[in-house]
């Protein structure tokens, strides 16, 4: 028995690596290594959870959004994020990890988000500045996942990366006509990227020389460019743009390094995203504290469907046994 | 302006934005098992598992994205606006009115519906409440682009520079979102009130009218599918959802006489519009069915004194007008 269980594993540990080596996708069923499995849990349902979260900052102006035609695009945006979030929490569960461990997980604050969401949303410009550039960077971040060893993960990315581009455009929009507007609806509009600029940059993780674990998930083909490499493509996307809005980024050292082909920036606050990150940021609680509301406000609705479900089952048995 | 040439300068997105979504769509319930939908494919088949119908709101890749403009997609509020500025669209003194009551109503309760949005009891309520609430705002939009049409005012005229006393929304849309089971109780009203209201007014002798109840009893039919299936949850659930759905019930339907109330204008208009009291019948047949299934009383509660038909309100709707009209408001003139 125990015998053939190990030919099994030496045959799946081959596969594995001729996948791997070949570029081509894990699904479900194969065998993976427990680190392989465990670094997509960790890395899905943060994702997941980012876009649960990553929710909260938007639906806070959907009840003043200032016209009819935005409110209609910012809560449909808002309902496309929950959207992600589901088909996250699907794709992570083909791994063998539930939504339900996965929430409890995020609830009692072992499972991360994206640091991004624990700053405020204060003006509507933030719509904007929330669209073009935290949905970019996420963009940035999610194409080359498009491509990610494990299957569910990369076609769930293919479908997600599409809907984050429209998000991108209509954030662009709204700091488009905010900026051709009047000049407090300007202020408004540039006041939104000085504050979103540098934790979007962050949105890419800490720097190539502090970036413990990306070596093993480049290995596997989940990871395909550093978080540096990243960043780097993200301002030179956000340099040319900023151009088309007449707005500027609050950084005076974006530039493109003719020598090394690439675009660079100026310091980041690292230590400020290492306090947001340990729960230090000025919504850590807020965000937290809304989620578990909503859990908690919720579980006698849950009860009541599973209750209503298990009814309905019982009653089709019953039926059933009768009609046989 | 926008320049075009190398990556990096290409503004975001590749289509022309707009809210926009087809009809269609997966019922969505709730967590029972049954999300056979939602979700890639969980076998070690091929690439085609995207192609499944991966979230509750959107059927396939025509409509995958619920910000994306569905191309031909028939009378968006847009278009309806075009036809007012152009003249080709412009309804009677009381088909305006008529079409102002049925907007305010709807932009109302997408106004209460919206704040569920990421305080649902589960991912899939966000969903669906989000779903029904960007209907709800879509339909509100249509109606207030045409009525505006009659005195040359935009939705966003109509909407956030209206003081409270202008607003012809009835009573029932304002109340307060409470529990999700008031919320429900509230939803089964709308939508067994809206249902067979679109559903006639798409008979309309006003072909505009016609149109755009045309499109929403489409809609509509969902929301009535989704809180009739939430009654019968919540009713048959457990003895803490019972009590609650109880509750909600007798909170919300006082405000139920006012909907089908006459007044002058609907005799005056004529068949252009649906008479309300044409439609209790059926919707005192319909909803009793569903809460006799559940088990379920009518409640018996006395009926409120409405008239927000003639811009009396209740306390409530002060607060959600501040709130929708107060960035608007800061920077009147702007376009956003
Ligand atoms: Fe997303
Ligand atoms: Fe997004």
């Amino acid at each position: 028995m125990a015998n053939e269980q190990q030919l099994q594993d030496a045959a799946g540990e081959a596969n594995f690596a001729t996948v791997i080596a070949k570029d081509s996708r894990i699904e479900p069923k194969d065998w993976m290594p427990g680190d392989y499995r465990h670094a997509l849990v960790r890395q899905m349902s943060q994702h997941a959870h980012s876009e649960i979260i990553g929710m909260q900052p938007e639906v806070n102006w959907i009840t003043r959004a200032p016209s009819l035609k935005r409110k209609a695009i910012l809560m449909a945006k808002v309902q496309d994020e929950a959207g992600h979030g589901l088909y996250l929490y699907s794709a992570t569960e083909t791994l063998g990890t539930t939504r339900d461990t996965m929430t409890e997980q995020l609830l009692a604050g072992k499972a991360r988000y994206s640091s991004i969401f624990n700053y405020p949303a204060v003006s509507w410009a933030d719509m904007g500045a929330i669209g073009w550039m935290v949905d970019g960077a996420a963009i940035t971040n999610q194409v080359p996942l498009c491509r990610a060893s494990y299957g569910p993960y990369a076609r769930a990315m293919v479908r997600i990366c599409k809907e984050e581009s429209f998000h991108q455009r209509q954030g662009f929009e709204i700091l488009l006509e905010l900026s051709h507007g009047t000049p407090a609806q300007k202020a408004m509009a540039q006041d939104a990227v000085n504050r979103w600029y540098a934790p979007s940059l962050m949105m890419f993780g800490p720097p190539d020389s502090d970036s413990p674990n990306s070596g093993k998930s480049m290995a596997w083909n989940i990871k395909r460019f550093s978080n540096d490499e990243l960043r780097s493509r993200f301002v030179g996307m956000l340099a040319e743009q900023v151009k088309v809005l007449e707005l500027d980024l609050p950084d005076p050292e974006v530039r493109f390094n003719e020598d090394a082909g690439k675009w660079e920036h100026g310091p980041l606050d690292w230590e400020e995203f290492k306090e947001v990150l340990a729960g230090r940021g000025p919504c850590n609680t807020q965000r937290m504290e809304r989620r578990r509301a909503a859990h908690d406000d919720g579980a006698w609705v849950r009860e009541a469907a599973a209750a209503y479900a298990a009814k309905q089952s019982a009653a089709h048995e019953t039926a059933a046994r009768k009609a046989a | 302006m926008i320049p075009t040439g190398s990556p990096h300068s290409q503004v975001p997105g590749s289509s022309p934005h707009s809210q926009a979504r087809d009809g269609s769509r997966a019922a969505v319930g709730p967590r029972d098992g049954s999300r056979a939908g939602v979700g890639p494919s969980t076998g070690s088949e091929s690439d085609t598992a995207h192609h499944r119908n991966p979230t509750p709101y959107s059927q396939g890749e025509s409509s995958a994205s619920a910000t994306r403009i569905t191309p031909g997609n028939a009378l968006r509020p847009e278009d309806i606006a075009l036809a007012a500025a152009a003249g080709t669209a412009k309804p009677s003194e009381g088909v305006a009115e008529y079409a102002l009551r049925l907007g305010d109503d709807a932009l109302i309760l997408a106004q209460r519906l919206g704040h569920w949005i990421s305080r649902g009891p589960e991912l899939e309520e966000d969903v669906a409440l989000g779903n029904i609430a960007l209907d709800q705002l879509g339909h509100a939009r249509s109606f207030l682009s045409y009525a505006g049409a009659a005195w040359g005012k935009t939705e966003d005229d109509l909407a956030y520079y209206r003081s409270e006393s202008e607003f012809r929304s009835a009573h029932l849309f304002e109340q307060p979102n409470g529990d999700f089971a008031a919320t429900i109780a509230r939803q089964f009203i709308a939508a067994s009130y809206q249902y067979p209201l679109y559903r006639e007014l798409s008979g309309s002798s006003d072909p505009m009218l016609a149109a755009i109840a045309a499109k929403a009893v489409k809609e509509v039919d969902y929301h009535l599918d989704h809180s009739t299936q939430w009654v019968l949850r919540l009713g048959g659930g457990t003895e803490e959802s019972r009590r609650r759905m109880i509750a909600g019930l007798e909170n919300m339907w006082p405000y139920v006489g006012e909907l089908f109330e006459d007044d002058p204008l609907a005799a005056h208009v004529g068949d252009a519009v649906v008479v309300p009291t044409s439609l209790k019948d059926e919707f005192d047949r319909a909803t009793g069915a569903v809460l006799a299934q559940a088990e379920l009383e009518v409640p018996a509660h006395p009926m409120a004194t409405g008239g927000g038909r003639r811009g009396r309100h209740s306390e409530h709707l002060g607060y959600l007008l501040a709130e929708m009209q107060v960035l608007a408001r800061e920077f009147p003139g702007a376009s956003w």
